[in-house]
């Protein structure tokens, strides 16, 4: 865990209700996977959200509107100050990937997948990304994807974009070594039971510290209580007890 | 040279400032921060004999200034305390600690009581009868001066060190039950455990909190909790550690002023993991500008005659 002041330099609108705030701070040090902490002036616990991109000079977060707190924190201009957490939680294990790591992302879960497919990319391997979203309107990051590499693929419920569907079809679309997922829940329970391959999945939670001091985000695990925060966010198969 | 020491049942504190029990689990995530050595002490998350889950998620919600939480207890029980989570912690802290002990009977509280009044590390126990969270027994206890004399009065006779009460503020008459633990033995009391409180998701119409209430912690509750302090003072003569929303050294000073021997913070470790060393290092200076050379000498100092 380091704590530190970031400045904010760009917020953009990706689709109605997502953002992209990118800061400049000290963003070393960090693991993909990790997620960081951000006190929002005016909201008493810090909100923790997925690091979608990093390096020693500055730190992207993608952040979803989801209350009162978020609504603040995207309506912030360029220049405003915060106090950020970073280097929170365990992160992937990229030792799990082999060859063909698959990439399965839902919604605002795509955002964490950005700093492992740039690193398992960098490591040699070839990365697929399955991206699935609502409808073409909701869809973001696509390119990104693309441009680090992944042969990337979407998946839309209405068909609007990609492939129609559910993004876990991406088990059978694609040939892979393992797979590393993020998005809802019933999508991870697909992954955890259909998967070919060894797999992890990062969870959100509604937490208290994000530092595993408060117990405010533990989920039962087969071994026992495990903070979201502290033990996780990324759990592996069969680890979870959904 | 200012001098913060102060004196706790007994127990000499390099400072008054007290880590409160559920906002530092077991000191082993602020251990890798800071040296936690520069504590005054430090409360132990909640112990009970079983290991527990807690209550269902969510039982985290944001509030104007402060926070709701309703864990409910999650804690690995009383053996895994002393086997394990005791041990480790005695490799980076060498101090004491409140042993924090709750329990949904007497004999439940009696039993983890006397289990960790056995360990060195432990310095004080800290009888947990005010959590708003668990139901059939925490707050149950506390909110009678029958059911707190009671759990007092038993745990006493079964242990050595010296027995601290956590009170509720969720009473009509705070101390009325003050009162009531001093008089079955209590060597000390701790105020305020969380305040009873909601919040409602008006999209979904529903409860935040998946338990409905949560104990209401932070900022917001300071001036109630500082009331409690100054009410509880005038009633009996044991000490008391002050506690409920303290962010400052400011906040230290006014605990004490109000009757509070040490102080206890709580919520501001969740929202800045340095909150407590950095009101230790501000203690000093607060000290001078208010002339305060020795912080033991303001204990009560707010009160009349």
């Amino acid at each position: 865990m380091k704590k530190g002041v970031f400045t904010l330099i760009e917020n953009t609108e990706l689709v109605p209700g997502m953002h992209r705030l990118t800061f400049s701070g000290d963003g070393s040090g960090i693991v993909p996977g990790q997620f960081a902490e951000v006190s929002v002036p005016g909201y008493f616990l810090r909100r923790p959200f997925s690091v979608a991109g990093f390096d020693e000079g500055s730190l992207t977060l993608a952040v979803r509107v989801r209350g009162e707190g978020t609504a603040a924190l995207c309506a912030m201009e360029p220049g405003a100050r915060l106090d950020i957490l970073t280097c929170l939680g365990n992160g992937f294990d990229l030792s799990l990937a082999g060859k063909r790591p698959l990439l399965i992302g839902g919604g605002s879960g795509v955002g964490v997948l950005m700093p492992l497919c740039r690193a398992l990319t960098e490591a040699g391997a070839e990365v697929s990304a399955a991206l699935g979203f609502g409808s073409a309107a909701e869809s973001f990051c696509v390119n990104d994807f693309v441009a680090l590499g992944a042969t990337t693929a979407v998946y839309t419920a209405d068909g609007s974009l990609g492939r129609r569907g559910l993004v876990t079809e991406a088990l059978r679309d694609f040939e892979y070594s393992s797979v590393y997922a993020c998005g809802a829940v019933p999508m991870l329970q697909i992954i955890d039971r259909e998967a070919a391959a060894p797999a992890q999945f990062s969870l959100e939670a509604r937490m208290g510290c994000g530092f595993g001091a408060c117990m405010g985000c533990t989920v039962e695990t087969v071994n026992g209580p495990k903070r979201v925060c502290k033990d996780g966010p990324v759990f592996g198969r069969g680890e979870l007890v959904w | 040279m200012v001098n913060t020491a102060v004196k706790l049942c007994g127990i000499e504190l390099d400072n008054p400032v007290i880590p409160a029990s559920g906002t530092f689990g077991y000191g082993h995530e602020f251990a890798k921060i800071y040296d936690i050595n520069c504590l005054g002490a430090f409360s132990i998350k909640g112990t009970t004999r079983e290991p527990r889950f807690g209550n269902p998620a969510p039982r985290i919600a944001d509030a104007p200034a402060g926070m709701l939480n309703s864990v409910g207890l999650q804690n690995p029980g009383v053996e895994a305390v002393a086997a394990r989570e005791l041990p480790e912690l005695a490799k980076v802290y060498h101090k004491k600690v409140l042993a924090n002990v709750c329990g949904f009977s007497v004999d439940e509280y009696v039993e983890v009581a006397a289990r960790l009044d056995r360990e060195d590390i432990v310095g004080w126990l800290e009888l947990n009868v005010s959590c708003p969270n668990v139901h059939g027994g925490g707050m149950g206890f506390g909110t009678t001066c029958e059911g707190a004399a009671t759990v007092t009065r038993e745990v006493k006779r079964a242990v050595k060190k010296p027995v601290i009460v956590k009170l509720t503020p969720n009473v009509t008459d705070i101390a009325a039950i003050a009162r009531a633990c001093e008089e079955a033995g209590a060597d000390g009391l701790s105020l305020i455990n969380t305040v009873l409180a909601m919040r409602i998701d008006p999209a979904a119409r529903k409860p935040v909190l998946a338990n409905v209430t949560g104990g209401l912690s932070g900022s917001a509750v300071f001036p109630l909790a500082l009331r409690c302090v100054y009410q509880v003072y005038e009633a009996v003569d044991i000490p008391i550690i002050g506690m409920g929303g303290v962010s400052s050294a400011r906040g230290v000073i006014e605990m004490m002023l109000a009757g509070a021997e040490a102080v206890g913070v709580g919520a501001a470790n969740l929202t800045n993991p340095f909150a407590a060393k950095e009101i230790i290092e501000a203690l000093p200076a607060e000290m001078r500008k208010y002339g305060i050379e020795n912080l033991a000498d303001i204990i009560g100092g707010a009160h009349n005659g």
